[in-house]
């Protein structure tokens, strides 16, 4: 099963990273609801599958008697999706407002906060130094 | 009495609320704003001298026991970061006074601020790994808000490509969270760097630090995840971008030491020389950059991502005197760094512009605005007496012994290079005469830089020339962190040393 599943947050991760380099920012909100689900699952998975009881102590122990559900990633996948939630929400409307004012959701296009005025090329062209380390 | 490490996180969040339950527009809003961050001072105060005094203390929230619950702890480093925190937050709410105008008041600039400063105040504090992934995401909610408050073109467009990657890098934080987890069981800090060290699959473990580096490389601007940065931080009104400046990227710094120096403790030796390289690579790039721009923010930006790559590599060399001179770092560069974004502030209230080529003469107009620009300037640049300059010696001093030549040669050389940038704006804005044929409306010319505007920057650049003269102080602080970096048994006692 965790195989199974490993394969599965594999599979999403690829998927949400080729949709993520789109220059077009609908496909990267698309890319981004794609990982976060793939990163859910994956916290779901390491903590661990293989048991399926509830996470329950009968009120004569004081402990478990058998072997449960880890209870803790549950909660972390959680608050991973509230707080998910909430930034999508606020990506969405982020790029609603910036297609409005800006007239194009292709990043390319996207260049007024750093104008092609030449400048930029300057800061790939970084000279490389010697080995080290 | 350990329960007033609450009080740095509530304090702002309660003054956030309190602002959005008055409605308070204006002047009230703003009184509460300041005698909130000056309460929340004294708090970040008293938390550092009791540190320093009794040394590291924890605080188990809803007496959970650790590692069940979530801790707080507060060590030096901690200790020195809420403190530089609270000073920003007081400069700069000072300074709001005069740069938010009502519109951006109206849309909840107070709350917003004052919720990223609770945010940051949080990952400082806090001792537990997830609970530092809920902070990292109040910050970032809030920074999204105040950049693109304003609305405008060039923010919403600097705004796109600022959250998006940083989004990314907290979807890579939340997975190597998760995977670290399934390896060891725990979250709590100090409860990780005994389990770590159990793991057998060295492989792994490389394998997850690795994802930790990138996702807080992003976040703190590292070669070659930087571009977000220059991107956005020169587009919001100047005080925000004062605050992002001084103290978002050193949140991603804070958590790279702690992530290195508490957690992956054992056989890092392919991260940190990763670390290494690229601390070298961000140095050079950032003052490149710095180097080829023409606009006053744009080349505070790239010096950003440079004096980045200073106390990344005090922590990639890994010694006592580098891991001080890291921490000395970053206490000078977020005073200086946020002070020099309030300076372009007031040119641009003198001038109507920040590009440099319609600059000039402000040396001629108003002189003690260029002597309050000199001194973070040349102290980020590195001269002596200047705090920059104690804080460049220790990590070359640091990097020769440990035989690092052409580490040493290149900080050497990039502190040249920011000497340069530093001129270049010394001599466009304040030197050079006024350029013919622009002209300036009347009421630009007119006016005269306010008070508040004045006054944090004069209490900044103070604070400059003190941590300079008094370096002895300041270096005997940072090589106490160092120490306790360097011994995370401390650390690990202080939050669980019940047992």
């Amino acid at each position: 099963m965790e195989t199974l599943c490993a394969f599965l947050v594999g599979a999403m991760v690829t998927g949400s990273i080729y949709l993520m380099l789109e220059r077009n920012l609908i496909r990267f909100i698309f890319g981004l609801v794609l990982i976060s689900n793939a990163i859910n699952l994956l916290i779901f998975t390491v903590g661990g599958l293989s048991s399926n009881r509830p996470p329950l102590i009968p009120d004569t122990a004081t402990v478990p008697l058998v072997p449960m559900a880890n209870a803790l990633p549950q909660a972390l996948v959680l608050t991973a999706i509230v707080i998910g939630f909430a930034l999508l929400a606020f990506i969405f409307v982020l790029f609603y407002r910036a297609y409005q004012e800006i007239g194009t959701v292709d990043t390319e296009l996207m260049r007024f906060a750093e104008p092609n005025d030449g400048a930029e090329s300057s800061t790939h062209s970084t000279q490389k130094p010697g080995e080290q380390g | 009495m350990s329960s007033i490490l609450v009080w740095p996180i509530i304090l702002p969040f309660a003054t956030a609320v309190a602002i959005l339950l008055v409605k308070s527009k204006g002047k009230s809003a703003q009184n509460i704003v300041l005698s909130s961050a000056a309460l929340h001072a004294f708090f970040c105060g008293l938390v550092f001298f009791r540190v320093h005094h009794n040394g590291i203390f924890a605080s188990q929230i809803g007496n959970w026991p650790a590692p069940f619950g979530i801790t707080l702890v507060a060590d030096h480093l901690s200790a020195i970061m809420l403190a530089i925190t609270a000073i920003i937050n007081l400069a700069v709410v000072v300074y709001s006074r005069a740069d938010i105008g009502p519109s951006l008041a109206n849309r909840g600039y107070y709350p917003l601020l004052q919720t990223l400063v609770g945010g940051i105040c949080g990952a400082f504090l806090t001792g537990d790994l997830f609970n530092l992934y809920v902070w990292f995401e109040v910050m970032l909610m809030a920074s999204f808000g105040l950049l693109v408050l304003g609305q405008e073109r060039r923010q919403l467009d600097g705004g796109v490509k600022y959250v998006v990657i940083n989004l990314f890098s907290t979807l890579l934080l939340i997975t190597g969270i998760g995977l670290l987890y399934g390896l060891t069981g725990t979250l709590n800090m100090a409860d990780l760097h005994i389990k770590i060290q159990t793991i057998q699959d060295q492989g792994i473990l490389t394998a997850v630090a690795m994802i930790f580096m990138a996702a807080f490389g992003i976040k703190s601007a590292l070669f070659p995840l930087f571009f977000w940065l220059p991107a956005a931080y020169h587009t919001p009104p100047i005080a925000v971008s004062a605050i992002f400046a001084g103290l978002l990227t050193k949140v991603g710094v804070y958590a790279l030491i702690r992530m290195f120096t508490l957690i992956f403790t054992v056989d890092m030796q392919y991260p940190i020389t990763v670390l290494l390289i690229a601390a070298t690579l961000t140095m050079i790039t950032g003052v490149l950059g710095a180097a080829s721009h023409n606009e006053f923010r744009r080349i505070l930006s790239f010096h950003i991502i440079s004096q980045v790559g200073y106390m990344i590599l005090g922590l990639a060399l890994h010694t006592s005197l580098a891991l001080a001179g890291a921490v000395f770092y970053l206490i000078h560069h977020i005073i200086v760094k946020a002070n020099l974004f309030l300076v372009s502030g007031v040119v641009q209230k003198l001038r109507g512009s920040l590009e440099l080529s319609r600059l000039g003469g402000v040396y001629r107009t108003n002189k003690w605005v260029a002597v309050l620009f000199f001194i973070p300037a040349f102290s980020l640049a590195g001269f002596p007496p200047l705090s920059g300059f104690w804080a460049k010696m220790m990590l070359i001093r640091a990097s020769l012994d440990i035989q690092q030549y052409l580490v040493a040669g290149i900080a050497a050389a990039v502190g040249l290079l920011t000497v340069y940038s530093m001129t270049k704006i010394w001599g466009e804005v304040f030197w050079k005469p006024m350029p013919g044929g622009i002209q300036i409306d009347e009421t630009t010319l007119s006016a005269r830089p306010s008070i508040w505007m004045l006054t944090p920057i004069a209490g900044l650049a103070l604070l400059t020339v003190m941590i300079g003269l008094g370096a002895e102080t300041f270096v005997a602080i940072a090589m106490q962190t160092a120490e306790e970096l360097l011994h995370p048994e401390i650390y690990y006692n202080a939050v669980l040393g019940y047992k």
